[in-house]
């Protein structure tokens, strides 16, 4: 629909390395005004550090911005903030207590002889509200607005700075379908406004309402712009953002699957929307996909025990068990290593003996208090030796140790015990190549000794290769199920991202 | 007293094959013996510079001046690993010793029991005081999930509240229990018993901190609590007997310094809740939880004491000797933020 503008927002050759990793790799294209420009991809794939390039959080590591045909070098976000680029996030960076006018004009606050003056401020922001036909009282505190409302404030927010450019970073994951509604009659307004819009979402039947045009991302590398959206299907894109070249990574095999170890029956827990029904059998591994918010740490979690669920059954080698917290869990046989290891897994500040003992420690325990120092040595050594953790001591504390080898102390807590079912959330993020095998095998292991295994990655490819059988979640809920044989990533992503009656062959 | 600083449990972290691998570590050495060292370096120049300094009556002096902060700081020890603190520590001091006081004078007068009799319902009915106040802290904090310092600051209010109103018109209560008085004055050998049950409870709780799964969890807690819950730590119970625990010792501190006194006053402890934080803090324990030792809280406790004694001995008015102790604490904390540094960049 658009003929060739010259682009006003243009990356060139844009790479991104964090310590090893390769974030993103060689990312050219251009953006032009009065634009609509669709960003997708996997999770990972790259999407949210190139906008965190271009809102100056993140300083590339070779190529370069240009804006309006200058090159731009953002070394803060005020920089960016300056160049008018504003970033809209998915979680909203407002200040809930304070009224719609400051929020506003945070920074900025129009001032007389030192002081507020809040005359002006208030004036100023009724202007704005009505430009976005917001009827609200600019001195009304956030926290009274609904979300879509928020949004709205923060889109004023970045008009008033000038922004010339806006990014939205999955805009509508929290909005209702009214809201969505109005949001993108606001898009199209600045689109007419001649503004550069960047619009980053998983959800395609958006994407082809509102995109002039789409670039697909696949492991941090630009694949390719779809200049017209009308000639695209949901087909094209998948094929897109899927089919890579590795090698074997994963070195998958298979073992014998016997009696059902793990069951669970119409569990809803915080985040997990509808009954979801999960069996995972001795000897199996089970991988549960979906894009991110998808529900899929909610409901290991709701399994677990790490929040309450409220409803549903979790069956142990056929015993129903009651799951009130990871105590009771944990008695029965069922383990849980979280996905945010620093937050939730270790505890950074103690050594690798306590992080590894911590749980099996309790049946070790003399008179039932006392700590068997020699068993909590001998354990940790083990532990240390058996799953190769790379660290000069059992005493070291565990923020000397790399990502790597802290998943592998929680593993080794885990194997301390007569463990039945252990459900791992995203156990190889932010680890290397190397220490990703290990862990695999780690993983291949456990199963082969009749353990059922529940894998979450965000991690397409992992989970297809390590899985036999894959569980796709999409919006809170299990949407459907590969074996290992038949899944591929198309089929995979198709269902954690399209609607089931759209369908891909 | 200086000697049970070794004596007290080996914490986990201090095993001996760490030691015999690495080459000297400054950052372990000055962890694991700084503030020993210092009250060593502290005493010895206390010794050779103040008359009188050394002699036995000023050493039991120092050691009676510094019991119940001593025994307040055990339980203490515990709140600030697990990552919270009590304030309520002072007023359950105070509360618990007019109970007890209380509790003598009526089972003596009012109900007709003979001496042991009565001198076993005042201390017990002592204690009872401090679990009650600390059971509230816990299942306030761990339960209800408020937060500790404003838990514990409504409970201080409580309790001192509670210990006014227990003797009449904020007057003391006298103790005419003679067996309690004996208690009070008694000595073991050479040493006065309250100081021998202080030392005992650095042991006891020094055992329970290191050697214990409860004193391991308490410091996981601090660490990282929801790691911990997640690895099958009872967060909720462990937490409810911390304060219950700390609201118990500092109740029998009340209760042996009321057989000192040879009365119940309820103005008793007043701050004491934070000379006891400024002791655990002197002595390398973190605000921000996961990381304390009993024994170098008991340096801790005698660094502060021993500055007191000397100031006193050096006729220092307590106008100055505030401005002192305050001058000691910043010190601490920079002190332990320069050690933190060292300790966490040492690989």
């Amino acid at each position: 629909m658009a003929e060739a503008k010259q682009p006003y927002l243009e990356f060139r050759n844009i790479g991104k390395r964090f310590a090893g990793v390769t974030a993103l790799r060689d990312i050219s294209f251009g953006c032009a005004e009065g634009e609509i420009h669709a960003l997708m991809g996997e999770n990972g794939a790259g999407k949210s550090t190139l906008l965190k390039i271009l809102a100056g959080n993140y300083e590339p590591t070779t190529g370069e911005l240009y804006i309006a045909g200058e090159p731009k070098k953002f070394l803060s976000s005020v920089d960016a903030l300056e160049a008018g680029v504003a970033i809209i996030y998915q979680e909203l960076h407002l200040l809930t207590e304070a009224s719609i006018a400051e929020n506003i004009y945070l920074g900025q606050l129009p001032r007389h002889a030192g002081f507020i003056d809040w005359h002006t401020l208030y004036r100023n922001t009724r202007t704005q509200l009505k430009n976005l036909e917001l009827d609200i009282d600019p001195k009304t505190q956030l926290k009274y607005l609904p979300i879509g409302q928020r949004q709205m404030i923060e889109i004023a927010k970045a008009l008033t700075r000038n922004a010339k450019i806006i990014a939205f970073d999955e805009p509508t994951s929290s909005l209702s379908a009214r809201e969505i509604k109005r949001l993108f009659e606001v898009i199209k307004e600045l689109k007419a406004a001649g503004k550069v819009i960047i619009y980053v979402s998983h959800r395609m039947e958006e994407i082809f309402q509102i995109a002039d045009k789409i670039t697909v991302f696949k492991d941090g590398q630009f694949v390719r712009t779809f200049e017209d959206v009308a000639s695209v299907t949901q087909n094209d894109l998948v094929k897109a953002m899927v089919g890579r070249n590795v090698g074997d990574v994963y070195g998958y095999f298979p073992r014998p699957i016997a009696q059902p170890r793990l069951e669970v029956q119409g569990l809803l827990a915080p985040g997990v929307k509808k009954p979801a029904d999960l069996t995972a059998r001795a000897g199996e591994i089970v991988g549960l996909f979906g894009l991110v918010g998808a529900g899929r740490t909610e409901l290991l979690k709701g399994i677990f025990g790490g929040t309450r669920p409220t409803r549903g059954t979790v069956r142990i080698d056929g015993e129903v068990m009651e799951i009130k917290s990871p105590i009771d869990s944990i008695a029965h046989g069922l383990v849980f290593c979280p996905e945010d290891r620093k937050a939730e897994g270790i505890i950074s500040i103690h050594s690798v003996r306590d992080n590894l003992n911590i749980s099996a420690r309790r049946n070790t325990l003399r008179l039932g208090t006392f700590i068997d120092h020699e068993w909590e040595k001998t354990n940790a050594r083990k532990g240390i030796k058996d799953l190769n953790i790379k660290t000069p001591t059992d005493l070291q504390l565990l923020l000397n140790l790399s990502g790597g080898n802290q998943q592998k102390v929680i593993l080794a807590r885990w194997l301390s015990e007569d463990i039945k079912v252990i459900l791992l959330d995203e156990p190889t993020r932010g680890i290397d190549v190397g220490a990703k095998k290990e862990i695999y095998n780690v993983i291949y292991s456990i199963a082969a000794e009749g353990k059922a295994v529940v894998v979450v990655s965000s991690d397409l490819p992992e989970i297809l290769g390590i899985s036999d059988r894959i569980v796709v979640m999409r919006d809170g809920a299990i949407v459907g199920e590969l074996t290992h044989d038949e899944a591929t990533e198309e089929k995979a992503l198709s269902l954690a991202m399209v609607n089931t009656e759209a369908k891909v062959a | 007293m200086s000697e049970s600083a070794n004596s007290s449990p080996q914490p986990l972290d201090q095993a001996p094959e760490a030691a015999g691998k690495s080459s000297f570590n400054f950052a372990k050495f000055w962890d694991d013996f700084g503030m020993t060292l210092l009250f060593v370096v502290l005493f010895a120049a206390c010794a050779l510079s103040i008359n009188n300094f050394l002699s036995w009556a000023n050493m039991k002096g120092l050691g009676q001046a510094v019991f119940v902060t001593g025994m307040v700081s055990c339980g203490m020890v515990f709140c600030l690993a697990c990552g919270d603190l009590d304030l309520s520590v002072g007023a359950v001091v105070a509360c618990a010793g007019v109970i007890t006081a209380w509790l003598m004078r009526e089972a003596a007068t009012s109900w007709g029991m003979d001496q042991t009799s009565s001198m076993i319902v005042g201390m017990l009915g002592g204690v009872l005081t401090g679990v009650f106040f600390g059971t509230i802290n816990g299942l306030c904090i761990a339960v209800l999930k408020n937060n500790a310092l404003i838990v514990t600051l409504a409970v201080m209010w409580m309790a001192r509240g509670t210990g006014y109103i227990m003797c009449d018109n904020g007057k003391p209560i006298g103790i005419a229990n003679d067996l309690f008085l004996d208690f009070g004055y008694s000595s073991i050998g050479p040493i006065p018993t309250p100081i021998v049950l202080t030392a005992i409870c650095f042991v006891v709780f020094g055992i329970i901190l290191h050697q214990t799964s409860f004193g391991r969890n308490t410091l996981a807690m601090g660490g990282n609590e929801e790691a911990a819950r997640l690895a099958g730590v009872n967060v909720t119970r462990t937490k409810i007997l911390i304060f219950t625990m700390t609201g118990a010792i500092a109740a029998f501190a009340g209760v042996v310094l009321t057989a000192k006194l040879t009365s119940g006053q309820p103005m008793n402890g007043m701050g004491l809740e934070l000379n006891a934080i400024s002791a655990c803090v002197l002595g390398g324990v973190s605000l921000k939880g996961g990381i304390g030792r009993m024994p170098t809280v008991l340096a801790g406790v005698l660094i502060l004491g021993t500055v007191d004694n000397a100031m006193n001995l050096m006729n220092i008015d307590s106008f100055h000797q505030h401005v002192v102790r305050g001058a000691i604490l910043l010190l601490a904390i920079n002190l332990d933020q320069y050690k933190q540094k060292l300790r966490f960049s040492s690989t």
